[in-house]
């Protein structure tokens, strides 16, 4: 008789997951692996970059970023052009992702608030973004998913450079 | 210093010389002799509803504040305080009943009149703080033009509607679309910035010939996106926008047409009816739209607005709008090569909410930080800042429709297409009347 498959355990979104997955898709960033990183998206994700502080929605105020699903897959597609002049030469960037903290949840969905610091090179120049990441995680069949992400830029309101490569 | 004589053989009828976008020198006196001179957009007076509410802007590279003073007049005053020299006003809006300097608490009316000045036993005796140049003096002329407020250093001069000429019509625009016929900054601000100069930026906004090739990044990638993904609406928007950029040189020579207006004014304009934008009739916000101005104006005047198809106008040497969906840009000079432009939007009283959302979608598209599109212009902008500084090329060639081009009614002058570099020829003359003469040229049409 054969053994009977052992029970896949459910594991619930607890720190330590919640981390690693930051972790993965910072890495996956830096490493250029934009088309991986969007498949981290469920299919009704949206990914918000506010042009001020404490910025109430997406709709009423204009954004450095603000992408449903299907502009989000025209920005990645677009990061892979040879023609995109803006990152001709591409940009370098490394980042720290740290003071992961789960702000409110259940099993198989999570909010994720954590800090980061991006430091970007091109051209002879680095810059350096740093903010509050939140993560709208979500679960289903052991996978962790972004339903949403909100990044708030500490100078969200300055003059900036053109934003190329996502946070 | 460059003399006269030479700031004029840099301008030519097809060619300009690269010096005019890199001599630290020529920045300087164009700081002088046009931002110094010429009317400056300032601000909305929508942004300065209420009596002592304030908005900080800039003439050039001074720092000013646009408010609204105790009896409700606008004023445009300097933001610098009389005493040791020191900016008063450090946030970027807000209300007020007065203003006062943190070094010594010299403290002003809303006019920029001085009110109090503490320790005052202590000044020279014949320090009078009712002397009106011990103040945070007022720009010598300011007026609106139907709720946009521009400033000129200029004691004396054409009057603002006299600068702006034909121009009107385009910011008639910006208001005629409102159903109750009545506009208001609303929705955020971009800032971009870039390593290169300000005209640089002029110079874009009314080129048709770019879009298909510096923007091909971003219309390849939305022409290959399925529709079906999901949205929430904006996304459908921009990609919208990102298509239409990639329209073929075609349909950039027959449909769209360039026009340029005396003191370097221009717009490019009969692009992007409103279906291609809105899917306009058969879209229920746009229908409803229509149906809330035809209650307001009528049928007739409603289907004059919407037949008003103006794109990028742009009012030099600061400003540059777009009535169509209710953007407006101001050029802020840092440096001969560093630019600051911000950008703003514009609520139309009376139209579906849904409508200032679609331009808050439009507004990510084509002016947002993280733009697909506005990425790559600022890369634009960049490398023609690092081009032009260094010596070799001398001449920027601008010659582009110069053999046919066309005298036009209002005194303006257009291209046989869109494609004219005329608005770049049209801005340089106006550049170089201004430099000569410390004022603009009325052009005589021919």
């Amino acid at each position: 008789m054969a053994r009977k498959p052992k029970r896949q355990r459910r594991q619930a979104l607890e720190q330590r997951r919640c981390e690693q997955f930051l972790l993965h898709e910072a890495r996956l960033l830096d490493d250029g692996q934009f088309d991986d990183w969007l498949a981290l998206f469920t299919s009704e994700a949206w990914y918000w970059v506010p042009s001020e502080p404490d910025q109430a929605d997406p709709v009423e105020t204009v954004s450095l970023i603000y992408d449903d699903r299907r502009l989000l897959e025209t920005r990645v597609r677009r990061l892979a052009s040879p023609r995109m002049y803006s990152q001709e030469p591409r940009s370098r960037t490394s980042r720290i992702v740290g003071n992961v903290t789960i702000e409110e949840g259940e099993a198989n969905s999570c909010t994720v608030r954590s800090k980061f610091i991006m430091i970007e090179y091109r051209r002879e120049q680095q810059r350096i973004f740093g903010g509050t990441a939140f993560h709208g995680l979500v679960q289903a069949g052991g996978r962790i998913m972004i339903a949403w992400k909100r990044i708030d830029l500490v100078n969200c309101d300055a003059p900036l450079d053109g934003i190329t490569i996502p946070f | 210093m460059q003399s006269t004589e030479t700031l004029a053989s840099f301008v030519q009828p097809a060619r300009v010389h690269r010096q005019i976008y890199s001599d630290p020198a020529i920045f300087e006196l164009e700081l002088q002799r046009i931002f110094g001179v010429a009317w400056i957009y300032v601000g909305h007076e929508s942004q300065v509803k209420k009596p002592g509410d304030y908005f900080r802007s800039f003439i050039g590279r001074k720092p000013v504040v646009l408010v609204r003073d105790a009896e409700g007049k606008i004023c445009v005053i300097h933001n610098q305080c009389a005493h040791r020299g020191s900016l008063v006003v450090a946030n970027d809006k807000g209300n007020t009943e007065e203003f006062q300097c943190c070094y010594h608490g010299w403290t002003y009316h809303l006019d920029g009149r001085l009110k109090a000045v503490p320790l005052q036993t202590g000044y020279p005796r014949d320090f009078d703080p009712k002397n009106p140049k011990t103040a945070m003096t007022q720009m010598p002329r300011v007026q609106s033009y139907r709720g946009f407020v521009f400033a000129s250093e200029a004691a004396d001069g054409p009057g603002l509607e006299e600068f702006l000429g034909y121009m009107t019509t385009s910011l008639d625009d910006m208001i005629d679309r409102a159903p109750d016929g009545e506009i208001e900054v609303a929705g955020g601000v971009f800032k971009h910035a870039y390593d290169g100069n300000w005209k640089i930026y002029l110079e874009n906004l009314c080129d048709a010939a770019h879009p298909l090739f510096t923007h091909r990044s971003s219309i390849d990638a939305a022409q290959q996106q399925s529709d079906q993904v999901h949205s929430d609406g904006s996304g459908e928007i921009a990609i919208r926008q990102m298509r239409q950029n990639g329209a073929p040189y075609s349909f950039w020579e027959t449909q769209v047409g360039i026009w340029t207006y005396p003191n370097g004014h221009s717009y490019l304009g009969d692009y992007h009816d409103d279906a291609k934008l809105v899917a306009a009739l058969k879209d229920p916000v746009f229908r409803e739209y229509i149906a809330a101005m035809e209650k307001k104006k009528g049928k007739e005047e409603t289907r004059r607005v919407l037949e008003v198809r103006r794109w990028n106008s742009n009012v030099y040497p600061n400003l540059s709008f777009m009535s169509q969906f209710q953007q407006l840009r101001v050029v802020h000079p840092i440096a001969v090569n560093r630019t600051v432009v911000h950008t703003y939007n514009f609520r139309l009283k009376g139209a579906p909410e849904q409508m200032f959302r679609n331009t808050i979608s439009f507004a990510n598209t084509v002016n947002g930080t993280g733009s697909l599109v506005l990425t790559d212009d600022l890369e634009i902008y960049n490398r023609i800042g690092m081009g032009l500084s260094s010596e070799g090329a001398e001449w920027i060639e601008i010659g582009r429709g110069l053999q046919s081009d066309v005298s036009d009614s209002h005194g303006g002058r257009r291209g046989q297409n869109s494609t004219s570099e005329i608005y770049i020829r049209n801005m340089l003359e106006a550049w170089l009347s201004y430099m000569k003469n410390g004022h603009a040229e009325m052009r005589v049409a021919s």
